[in-house]
């Protein structure tokens, strides 16, 4: 009876639409992925750390001290311990993540556009000017990524700006490849060849029928980059080369601390660790990423 | 619907639909000469009459149906859409012939955007003509409809969560949204099961009906041309071997090989099972056809004059081969020809 009640209605309105577009049914996946779910909480939570860290942070993290210097976790508030020069570790992990996630994330979205760009357009264009900008690419790739980041920072002088510039440059020709593999194969199959039957304008194919396929390899592709930028900038910092003290920076902080790693060896592992952790969370989140973009998969 | 077909039938009902002159498409092979996918092919196609293209595997028929559209540009030829040039200045410009004449392609899976809802897909053409986004859905709602597929049912749907069979069907009215007065129908059943290919077929037909279709229907399938025809060409390596009406093509077949295939068909009567191939081996390259006509390579009945001079095109307005045991004074032993069929040793059901 009560069946019959509930039947009713359901069947008199029209029916609900199978997939509510794309973006929707990318977010339903997404949510019922635990692991993923898990790390874009962790991602989102070192995030908004390293944004409030003026609000979080215990201490000054540029406040110098000659007694405290290198004393261990908890001692004397100070949660994780103090570096070499007396500073607190955990305010400068959180203002860190600042400088960090900044040279993490923004060398990836210019090189994503950039080289998505130019991959999209050698792709789609293919003869001789696809040719000639992915041998230009090609040109860039037979540097290892970390010799090429380092000459041209190196080039250019330190700094976080020319930091940036010298890994959007690295991260540049793998974008584009990636565009550019993905455009080339869209680009060949009928549905396209079906557009251009219409007389619809390059443009307008490119919008509608290629950027959809193309951008998720290059979305999964970059998103999975930000990790590795966030390594790269570290190895800079390290270098001398990035980030310039006394500006807080996990990759410097590594950098300044491993003479300490005899003294107090669990201090000296935090910014690694920081590293490694913001490294997993945008890893595991693109591959999270890649399976629910992918429509074939149900 | 009809009335305003005919009000855009320019050339009156006599005009052909579309006249193809000399078409030529040789693709350059990186290490020089060139794949002569389509060489020197002349056709017409009358107004609401369906145009059956048959052939093996690489002769040329994709090809043929893509410089249709002007999708590829032919080296050489003229094509006349009813009654206009195509690509010239004062002919009929490419986005109007477009508008005109629609292509269902053959593989259904790989002819929708996969991340895109089929009714996305269908509306992009109205899209492209300027309609708005409301319009050009509704209008890919009604052709939904025409095809046989509940729009709010299907219409959200991606690629692939259809069957084979309404992919075919959304390819179908993703041609047909722009209101086309020729569609081009690519091998468009030959991937379907044949329970399926039926209703597709059925389905073509009505819609032809319905809406004054001409259709150039293109198939490696020789009973599904017979079908559907109403005049075929038979097509050899880029070129046109034998051209007439349907009935007359496959009850009485002029090109060897014409009826080397028509041969090759699985008899449904058990006494006449084919025991050898009537043609064997692979067609020559197309890169590098043989001189004179292409055929003799393969032919039963090749002669010196076969090798050294290319045979005259079909007559297109009538049942036709280009064979020279068909032309009068060509020099081959059996010209001109009562007893091809005899000596072809082909027997016609």
């Amino acid at each position: 009876m009560s069946a019959a009640v509930s039947l009713a209605p359901a069947s008199s309105s029209p029916r609900p639409s199978p997939t509510p577009g794309y973006w929707g049914m990318v977010g339903r996946r997404l949510r019922r992925d635990p692991v993923t779910v898990i790390f874009c909480i962790l991602m989102l939570a070192i995030i908004l750390s390293a944004i409030f860290a003026p609000l979080l942070a215990p201490f000054d993290p540029y406040k110098e001290s000659i007694i405290l210097r290198l004393k261990p976790f908890g001692f004397r508030g100070h949660l994780l311990g103090t570096d070499e020069l007396g500073r607190d570790i955990l305010a400068r992990i959180l203002y860190g993540g600042q400088t960090s996630l900044l040279m993490g994330v923004v060398p990836v979205i210019v090189a994503g556009l950039v080289g998505g760009t130019l991959g999209v357009v050698a792709g789609y264009a293919g003869g001789w000017v696809g040719t000639l900008i992915m041998r230009v690419m090609d040109v860039f790739y037979a540097f290892p990524s970390v010799l090429l980041a380092v000459a041209i920072s190196g080039a250019m002088g330190g700094g976080m700006l020319n930091g940036m510039i010298a890994l959007a440059l690295v991260f540049i020709p793998a974008v584009c490849r990636v565009a550019e593999t993905a455009t080339t194969q869209v680009r060949n199959l009928d549905f396209v060849e079906a557009a251009r039957a219409t007389g619809a304008g390059h443009l307008m194919i490119i919008r509608h029928h290629l950027l959809g396929n193309v951008l998720a390899p290059v979305l999964v592709y970059a998103s999975s980059l930000v990790s590795v930028s966030i390594l790269l900038a570290s190895g800079l910092s390290f270098l001398g080369l990035g980030v310039r003290p006394p500006i807080p920076d996990w990759g410097l902080m590594l950098s300044t601390l491993r003479q300490a790693i005899y003294v107090q060896p669990w201090v000296c592992a935090v910014p690694g660790a920081a590293i490694f952790i913001t490294s997993m969370c945008f890893n595991l989140v693109s591959d999270g990423l890649r399976s629910a973009m992918d429509v074939r998969i149900k | 619907m009809s009335a305003s077909l005919k009000a855009e039938d320019r050339g009156g009902p006599a005009q052909p639909m579309l006249i193809a002159e000399n078409l030529q498409k040789h693709f350059p092979l990186s290490g020089g000469g060139a794949v002569r996918a389509v060489d020197g092919v002349s056709f017409t196609v009358g107004k609401g009459e369906t145009l059956g293209v048959v052939g093996e595997s690489g002769c040329g028929k994709s090809t043929l149906a893509r410089l249709l559209l002007h999708l590829i540009t032919p080296d050489k030829g003229e094509l006349v859409f009813d009654g206009e040039e195509v690509g010239t200045p004062r002919g009929i410009t490419l986005q109007n012939l477009r508008r005109q004449a629609q292509m269902v392609f053959q593989d259904s899976a790989s002819s929708l955007n996969p991340r895109m809802p089929v009714r996305d897909s269908i509306a992009f053409g109205p899209l492209v003509l300027g309609q708005s986004r409301r319009q050009a859905a509704d209008q890919a709602n009604e052709t939904l409809r025409r095809v046989g597929l509940d729009p709010d049912l299907f219409g959200p749907r991606y690629p692939h969560e259809l069957s084979g069979g309404q992919k075919q069907r959304v390819n179908i009215a993703r041609a047909l949204a722009l209101n086309p007065r020729l569609v081009i129908l690519d091998e468009a059943v030959s991937a379907l099961d044949k329970s399926v290919e039926a209703q597709v077929l059925n389905l073509l037909a009505t819609l032809k009906r319905q809406l004054g279709l001409t259709y150039v229907f293109i198939s490696h399938d020789l009973s599904v041309v017979r079908h559907v025809s109403d005049r075929v060409l038979v097509m050899y390596l880029g070129c046109i071997a034998e051209s007439g009406p349907a009935d007359q093509v496959f009850a009485n077949p002029l090109h060897p090989y014409t009826a080397a295939l028509l041969a090759s068909r699985l008899s449904m009567d058990p006494d006449h099972r084919v025991a050898a191939a009537p043609i064997t081996g692979d067609p020559p390259s197309p890169a590098n056809p043989p001189s004179g006509c292409r055929f003799r390579t393969r032919c039963p009945h090749a002669e010196q004059v076969c090798a050294d001079t290319v045979p005259a095109p079909p007559d297109r307005h009538a049942h036709d081969a280009a064979c020279h045991m068909l032309r009068e004074g060509s020099g081959h032993s059996a010209s001109p020809s009562p007893a091809l069929r005899e000596r072809a040793g082909v027997r016609v059901p």
